[in-house]
């Protein structure tokens, strides 16, 4: 013990927080008027974006975000608990949680605003085969064990002219539950119903048993290291598996951040939100030409009013760089995500203006 | 003729025993057979190495049976267990202290230890790696939060589950409470540490508001988890010190508490000293209940009692899990390990300390 | 140094003895009050520990109670919390199971090697290397286990599933990357080898030197000497110790989430499957809330319930075979 205090004592006098050798964050732009903490929990798969958004707002404005990637249900609950000013989630507010909002938010309830677009790749270790295409259906089968070989009748008819290995697909999903899981079961259980029967979920079904390694970086170096195998994720993460294109309408589309965008574009508002909310439905099944429907987007979750005006300040200021051409090129730069469409960036600008201070 | 009466009685005292070669005779025997053995069913030095293990100890025991006799040969049987499942404890120990060393070497640099993660970003990994220059950001921040963070701990447990033993130990008749605080410290070895983070997250929510999150929170949950290892090795400990030790201090008229202080504990000091790094050691490890409760943070905080704090566990586990860029891992990678190296350096330290405290204190003995 | 060694609280009742009660010392006021507050401070410490434990008792049984009343479709699985929790159950206790199998008798052969049989200078060094085991968090075990040894039980289970697949345990197709229930058990078991070792070594180190010289003056080998002497005076502490172990095993949450790919109940241990409470928590934590949360925390109160019955057991064992050990 008596170590670790001296180690303590000593140490604290010779750290420095100045990394980058740049400027150091506090004192930039001191014309600035902002200053105080914003507090937000929630996704993990937006950490990779958010450590940029938060450097990238520290330097630009000197005020600080903490973020705690503790998953999204934690970071929902938080926020409902008033215990961070925001939070970050891979599934917009459900109806429960939007009326719960109303609480501590006032009358117009909780925004959801989509800062964060990434494609999900279904991605394959199969040495020299780079691309295949498939359709949703066959797509499910897989996944389910159905289809226990690469040289299967399904997927050879669909692949005319590549010469498919006899090696037994191995089956990779994640162990946690994640919004990637449950994005990617959403596409499945819409694009072929008949193929998946289970729910879409954030947890894998159980009753299908397969290999399975905790969070993206897990199942990619799992199915980098096992000849056959077959997984799903971010696809800023998985290097150089090869990679489905998934068919839709008539055409198969390759994975693209222009063909993800396409996709959010085409999805409707949920009903029954204020005005300015921006949960989106995606539409799974679409048959939108280029459009890449195997997508997650992940939200901000803040309030519609807050009680005080600095943090009212902190938070615009804040989701407003976030949602800025400059924030969603560092998000892209840093995390590999797909800007955000022109469209919607102007939307949620407008939703982020209407935050108020209220009286709750 | 003095000679040959010597002579004789030496063959009389070695007889019945093996020759000092016969064991390495059976050893060769082991290897050449676990060879042809193991060419059989497809040669492998592993497979090899096992095979000629069993059979070296099969042997070895069998040839001393006839021999020596069969008391002899349970002997040396134990002896080769024992000495076997020392080789085998190091097997593990080393293969992972070779990997993170291997991986996490390259990661340390002076400004790996001194500067924090604030301001790197999955750009700043990007540019590294592709302009192969070094990797930035460090676990400085991390450092200091893991001392802070269990040096608290410590402070909050040690005191706490030194008593309770004592209590136990010196204390205690058997009653109804003593009984039930033995039982239930057992039990909260159980405690998963997530629930103890919940725990703890959710007592301070109580007091202070929620959303509460700071270094002591961390400690505190830590704590519930360090209290019941302290209890259980600082109670066996103490239950082994002779009771005529006790008496006579007694007997010279000494205080009960002046007793325990100057005689019970610092004869189990050794023991005591080596069960509090044990709890150490395992709490300064944990991830789970440091997420929920002394949230994440990239830059600097040395207050443990306001803002967040890293500790090098969750930096490990964030590096990993959600590297700093999706699309170059590397250098998060290296990070953790390096991350991971100082974590062991860190315990070992804490471990000679242990041990150097413990010489100091420990009073005489004929071991 | 003469003993009449194990534990006798009982003797060591102020009571029994004269000289506390004599008048030499009564009148030393200090020394009273300094006795009572150093009682009272042991007392309170000890009630302390209650008073958390019945804090996190409560907490727990608060955050589950949701789970009883909820509708049993409603519950993960379709079936209830019943068939939800019983097949984590089971692959926490084979996870312990394995674990405590191979860890405890390892570590007592560690334990001896290091207090009778290695060489007295280099025994401390060696304690110090196995305790280093117990300094490497579990975040690295889980990465080791996951990179390192994973990969190489693979072709081990392979062979087991070829050759032994008639058993049911190693029932194939064995895994392809040896994440399975058996390597998380291994690892398990290398985690809470140096808590038992530990342990058992400073006990086997208090053994009392005359016991065991009595033992070798008699003519008895040095197993001989071990068995009679050593183990009856170390009984409940190995126990005690494989307790400790025993309780790490069921509460490890991050290496067994980096190392095993869990799923449902199988018999096999080389195939995918099975899934220990403490990892399902972490592994669903973070993504959990409403109902879902109950059940995760649900399950915490379960693992706890089967640390207290594994407990009872173990203070059984140590009661009953108390008044036949030399200790006592």
């Amino acid at each position: 013990m008596a170590v670790i205090s001296l180690a303590a004592l000593a140490l604290t006098a010779c750290g420095s927080d100045d990394v980058t050798g740049g400027a150091p964050a506090d004192a930039a732009s001191g014309s600035s008027t902002l200053s105080g903490t914003l507090t937000g929990a929630g996704s993990s798969a937006q950490n990779a974006a958010m450590t940029a958004w938060q450097s990238g707002f520290a330097a630009s404005s000197g005020a600080d975000v903490q973020y705690s990637p503790d998953g999204s249900g934690a970071g929902r609950d938080a926020f409902l608990a008033e215990g961070v000013q925001f939070a970050g989630s891979d599934a917009a507010l459900d109806d429960e949680e939007y009326d719960a909002s109303k609480e501590i938010c006032g009358p117009d309830g909780a925004i959801d605003i989509p800062v964060y677009v990434s494609p999900i790749a279904i991605a394959f270790n199969l040495p020299g085969i780079d691309t295949l295409d498939l359709d949703a259906a066959t797509i499910a089968s897989v996944f389910r064990g159905e289809v226990e070989s690469w040289d299967d009748e399904a997927i050879a008819a669909q692949n005319e002219g590549v010469e498919l290995p006899t090696t037994p697909i191995t089956v990779v999903h994640r162990a946690d539950d994640s919004g990637t899981t449950e994005n990617f079961t959403e596409y499945l259980a819409a694009a072929a119903p008949e193929a998946w029967t289970d729910e879409a979920d954030g947890a894998w079904p159980e009753a299908l048993v397969a290999e399975n390694a905790q969070g993206t970086n897990g199942v990619v170096s799992t199915t980098t290291g096992t000849d056959g195998a077959i997984t799903y994720a971010d696809a800023s993460a998985v290097g150089d598996l090869g990679r489905v294109s998934v068919l839709v309408g008539e055409e198969y589309v390759p994975l693209s951040a222009d063909a993800a965008g396409r996709a959010v574009e085409a999805a409707t508002r949920v009903a029954g939100r204020s005005d300015v909310d921006m949960s989106l439905e995606l539409e799974r099944d679409t048959t939108e030409s280029g459009a890449y429907p195997v997508v997650l987007v992940s939200y901000h979750v803040v309030c519609s009013s807050y009680a005080d005006q600095e943090t009212v300040d902190l938070v615009k200021a804040f989701e407003t760089y976030v949602v800025s051409a400059e924030g969603q090129d560092a998000a892209a730069a840093s995390a590999g995500s797909a800007p955000l469409p022109e469209d919607i960036r102007a939307d949620a600008m407008t939703a982020i203006g209407s935050i108020t201070v209220g009286s709750s | 003729m003095s000679s040959a009466l010597l002579k004789t009685r030496r063959s009389q005292l070695t007889k019945g025993r093996l020759p000092g070669y016969a064991i390495w005779v059976v050893l060769g025997a082991a290897v050449v057979l676990a060879a042809a053995v193991s060419a059989l069913i497809g040669f492998d030095v592993v497979v090899w190495a096992l095979i000629a293990a069993v059979f070296f100890v099969v042997g070895a025991t069998l040839v001393t049976a006839a021999a020596e006799g069969s008391r002899k040969a349970a002997d040396s049987l134990m002896t080769y267990l024992v000495y076997g499942s020392f080789v085998i404890a190091l097997l593990p120990l080393l293969s992972v202290i070779w990997t993170v060393l291997e991986r996490g070497l390259p990661g340390l640099s002076y400004d790996f230890f001194f500067t924090s993660m604030n301001g790197v970003t999955g750009a700043t990994d990007n540019a590294s790696a592709e302009n192969g220059t070094p990797v930035l950001g460090g676990a400085y921040h991390a450092i200091v939060g893991t001392l802070q963070i269990t040096l608290w701990a410590s402070l909050v447990s040690v005191p706490i589950g030194l008593l309770a033993a004592v209590y136990l130990v010196e204390y205690g008749r058997g009653g109804a409470l003593d009984r039930a605080i033995t039982f239930f410290v057992d039990v909260m070895t159980g405690i998963p540490s997530i629930v103890a983070g919940l725990f703890a997250a959710a007592l301070f929510a109580l007091l202070f508001g929620p959303g509460t999150r700071t270094g002591f929170v961390a400690s505190v949950a830590l704590s519930v988890l360090m209290i019941p290892v302290v209890v259980r090795s600082t109670e066996e400990m103490l239950k082994i010190v002779p009771n005529e030790l006790r008496e006579a201090s007694y007997a010279l008229g000494v205080r009960k508490w002046r007793t325990i202080v100057k005689v019970v504990v610092p004869t189990a000091i050794s023991g005591i000293a080596s069960g509090v790094t044990l709890a150490i050691a395992r709490v300064v490890g944990e991830t789970a209940p440091i997420l929920v409760t002394a949230g994440f943070a990239s830059s600097i905080n040395l207050n443990v009692f306001g803002g967040w704090m890293s500790t090098l566990p969750t930096f490990i586990y964030y590096q990993i899990l959600t590297p700093t860029s999706p699309t170059n891992i590397d250098a998060s990678t290296q990070r953790a390990w390096a991350a991971a190296l100082i974590l062991i350096i860190m315990v070992m330290l804490l471990n000679v300390v242990a041990r150097l405290v413990a010489k100091i204190f420990a009073p005489r003995t004929s071991r | 140094m003469t003993s009449v060694p194990g534990a006798q609280r009982r003797t060591s009742d102020p009571k029994g003895f004269p000289v506390s009660t004599s008048t030499l010392t009564s009148r030393d006021a200090a020394g009273k009050s300094g006795d009572r507050v150093f009682s009272g401070a042991a007392l309170g410490a000890g009630i302390l520990i209650l008073v958390v434990l019945f804090g996190v008792a409560v907490f727990l049984i608060i955050q589950a109670l949701p789970v009883l009343g909820a509708d049993p479709a409603d519950i993960t699985g379709g079936d209830g919390f019943g068939a939800y929790i019983f097949p984590i159950v089971v692959g926490t206790v084979i996870a312990a199971a394995i674990a405590l199998l191979l860890a405890t008798p390892l570590g007592i052969g560690v334990a001896l090697f290091i207090s009778h049989y290695a060489p007295r200078r280099l025994a401390m060094t060696f304690g110090y290397l196995v305790d280093l085991l117990a300094a490497i968090p579990s975040v690295v075990y889980g990465a080791w286990g996951y990179a390192v040894l994973a990969p190489q039980l693979a072709v081990a289970y392979g062979w087991l599933a070829e050759n032994l697949g008639w058993i049911p345990i190693f029932a194939g197709p064995a895994s392809q990357t040896g994440k399975t229930i058996l390597t998380a058990g291994i690892v398990l078991a290398v985690m809470v080898l140096p808590i038992i070792t530990s342990l058992s070594r400073e006990i086997f180190l208090q053994t009392p030197t005359l016991h065991e010289e009595a033992a070798l003056a008699m003519g008895a080998t040095r197993l001989e000497m071990i068995w009679m002497a050593v183990l009856p005076f170390a009984r409940t502490g190995i126990v005690s110790a494989a307790m400790l172990g025993l309780g790490r095993a069921l509460g490890e949450t991050m290496a067994v989430a980096l190392v095993l790919s869990g799923g449902a109940l199988t018999a096999s241990l080389i195939q995918s499957g099975n899934q220990t409470i403490a990892a399902e928590i972490a592994l669903n934590f973070p993504e959990a809330y409403g109902l879902r949360l109950s059940e995760l925390i649900a399950a915490g109160l379960v693992l706890f319930v089967i640390t207290l019955v594994v407990n009872i057991i173990a203070r059984w064992i140590v009661s009953r075979h108390r008044d036949f050990s030399g200790a006592n």
